[in-house]
């Protein structure tokens, strides 16, 4: 006699994660696109998988879709083996690059299409399209065809017809690409509380890093189809381990230099110019050996106005003004240190009529060593 | 032919206001004076009558009476209008798929394989026409292919000199009319938007009824006008394939009353049953957008 077995009700801590990747590989021909991710994404969460183009992250999402089958690996959703499943057996739903709104089909239509496709019934449907549309603050267009619409308005139609399906996935690839700078940092926000208010697990695929970092829980940084580095935005800002990293979200200074040995939570080494300064090793770092040091701008200030007392152990290092760039918020200085490499320094334009330093003077500038990161190469 | 040149007319005045005319001039006149005068003069002796070997210019209707009345005229334009829509049937279910394919699937040799659709057309309709004639005779390939396979013994007379021949021929010979508009349109359908129909659950004959075929309608319009047309006023696949010398259908009987029963009249009237089944179905596809006009 089998027992009849009762599926679970409830969610427990013991609950599979939303998304499960599995040592996921992708070729086509001669050229892989995805070498082998493994990636989990939690309930509810927002994660970007960021990167240059041709990194492997579009089609990382679309294995997720079922718009592609991985060459080898496993991509499981709620718990659940995706396999040869097509897109329309998961549940999940995609807002793609162009919209990919039915022209032919009013708003209203292209938002039910998936409803119609589950057999949900005329009155339901028609409430839960108002509803989506509702959510995506555009009442009231049911009747107009999409080309009657503008690209932020085709946008949340995009959106409406994803979300009206209730998936526990939703896939975003590059949807905000199209529209022009305004609109898209309204849409960043919306997004986010989007993603707050309808509870479903948002994997977003964008090159824009400063996208990535105003809406995702975490980040996926990609390049040549691995992920470098996985970690909420401050930890991928912050601390970058590779100096693709480090380069390929906001600016950067790189600082070559040798390796002195182990100083508390520190490493210390030797610049170029014969300087000593410390940072922390967040790779390895072998007394003798070659590092880079990593620094952003905005930590380095000139040494005459670090703050005092704190400054005490700070990292000083002495250059020549070269440049001088006035940028709004901040002007942007550019010191030439002795041997090989520079450093560029952000100084906040906090008061009016602040002096700058002119270039060509001797100029010595201050970080924290907590700021600073030893990277891999 | 008519369709394609009520085709040219339609694309003419869309132009720019003003601008182009002179440009125009030239196409326009000639089309005027080698097409439209000589039509209207053709079309205007169905309201005359034959009187021995003269012209009797006297308003009538009778030849127009004839045309629904007389057998076997009503007879021919109703098989006429069924081969018709056979083949254009035929036709869409043979190209779709393989425009689809070519537009969709194939990812190397494209342009090959496009010439090969066209590559037809380049030879003689006459001389594609006496190829089936070779095909489908009694000692034909077709039978003798049958015969050596073993699956008929006696060779089987009815492909030649029968609708089915004419049928046969006609799907052939047209059938490039009908991919290649077809291909334009399946080539510029976004396959995002079917995966977008995937993504929301339509599988693949949902998505194909509710996405890809409202939006290749134009194309399939286009395609069919032009396969329902010619085949309507053929006459040379009659009268090489056609059984009853080449009467089973109208263009072979109009052909006939203009060349050897010199009754005029009678022919021009047996025309305009054709020409104004063509005359809506341009109408209709002009609806639809599938003469050129962007929908969007």
């Amino acid at each position: 006699m089998a027992v009849a077995k009762t599926q679970p009700g409830g969610r427990t801590a013991a609950d599979p994660p939303s998304i499960e990747l599995r040592r996921v590989r992708k070729s086509f021909g001669d050229f892989t696109a995805v070498a082998g991710v493994d990636l989990t994404v939690g309930q509810g969460e927002f994660l970007t998988l960021l990167g240059p183009s041709g990194c492997g992250k579009t089609t990382t999402l679309r294995m997720i879709g079922g718009f592609e089958l991985p060459s080898s690996g496993e991509v499981l959703i709620e718990g659940a083996q995706m396999g040869n499943l097509p897109p329309y057996r998961r549940p999940v739903n995609t807002v793609f690059q162009n919209y990919a709104l039915f022209p032919h089909l009013s708003v209203g239509k292209n938002v039910a299409y998936g409803l119609e496709m589950s057999g949900v019934p005329r009155g339901d449907r028609e409430r839960r399209v108002r509803e989506a549309l509702d959510l995506v603050r555009l009442p009231n267009v049911e009747n107009r065809r999409p080309s009657e619409l503008s690209g932020g308005q085709q946008q949340r139609v995009a959106l409406a017809r994803a979300l009206v399906n209730h998936p526990s996935v939703l896939l975003l690839d590059e949807p905000l690409g199209a529209l022009d700078l305004k609109l898209r940092k309204a849409m960043q926000l919306e997004l986010k509380h989007l993603n707050r208010e309808v509870g479903a697990t948002f994997v977003y695929v964008t090159h824009d890093q400063e996208e990535a970092l105003t809406m995702s829980d975490r980040i996926a940084v990609m390049n040549e189809g691995r992920i470098l580095q996985l970690g909420a935005p401050e930890e991928i800002y912050e601390r970058p381990r590779s100096r693709f990293v480090a380069d390929f979200i906001g600016q950067t200074n790189f600082i070559e230099c040798d390796v002195l040995g182990p100083d508390g939570r520190f490493v210390a080494c030797r610049t170029a110019g014969g300087e000593t300064i410390r940072a922390i090793p967040a790779v390895e770092a072998p007394a003798g050996g070659t590092i880079t040091v990593a620094v952003r701008p905005e930590k380095v200030s000139l040494d005459a106005e670090a703050p005092g007392g704190l400054s005490a152990n700070w990292n000083r290092l002495t250059g020549t003004l070269t440049e001088v760039i006035y940028l709004g918020t901040h002007t942007q200085l550019v010191v030439a240190l002795p041997g090989e490499g520079q450093i560029v320094v952000h100084r906040q334009n906090r008061m009016l009529g602040e002096t700058e330093p002119s270039t060509g003077q001797q100029l010595t500038v201050a970080f924290d060593p907590a700021s600073a990161t030893v990277l891999a190469e | 032919m008519a369709a394609i040149a009520a085709k040219d007319e339609q694309a003419a005045p869309s132009g720019r206001k003003g601008g182009p005319l002179p440009l125009l001039a030239l196409p326009l006149g000639w089309m005027l004076v080698f097409y439209l005068i000589p039509l209207a003069l053709l079309l205007v002796h169905a309201f005359w009558s034959v009187d021995y070997l003269t012209i009797d210019r006297t308003f009538t209707l009778e030849n127009i009476k004839a045309v629904f009345t007389v057998a076997p005229y009503p007879a021919v334009l109703i098989r006429t209008l069924l081969m018709a829509a056979a083949v254009t049937l035929t036709d869409i279910a043979i190209a779709f798929p393989i425009s689809w394919w070519l537009a969709k699937k194939v990812t190397s040799h494209r342009e090959l394989l496009l010439m090969l659709v066209v590559f037809p057309l380049w030879s003689s309709y006459l001389v594609r026409a006496f190829a089936w004639k070779t095909i489908l005779g009694t000692n034909g390939i077709l039978n003798s292919f049958l015969q050596t396979t073993g699956i008929t013994s006696e060779p089987i007379s009815a492909f030649l000199y029968s609708k089915t021949g004419m049928y046969i021929t006609f799907c052939h010979v047209w059938l490039p009319f009908m991919i290649l508009p077809l291909y334009t349109i399946l080539d510029r359908l976004p396959d995002t938007l079917l995966e977008a129909s995937g993504d929301l659950g339509g599988n693949g004959w949902k998505t194909f009824l509710r996405v890809i075929l409202p939006l290749s309608l134009p194309g399939l319009l286009a395609g069919s006008v032009s396969v329902f047309s010619l085949t309507m006023g053929d006459y040379i696949t009659p009268s090489l394939i056609g059984g009853s010398p080449g009467t089973e259908l109208i263009g072979g009987i109009v052909a006939d009353q203009f060349g050897v029963a010199n009754n005029w009249p009678l022919g021009a009237a047996l025309i305009l049953p054709i020409l104004a089944i063509v005359i809506g179905l341009l109408l209709v596809a002009n609806r639809f957008g599938a003469l050129g006009r962007d929908e969007r």
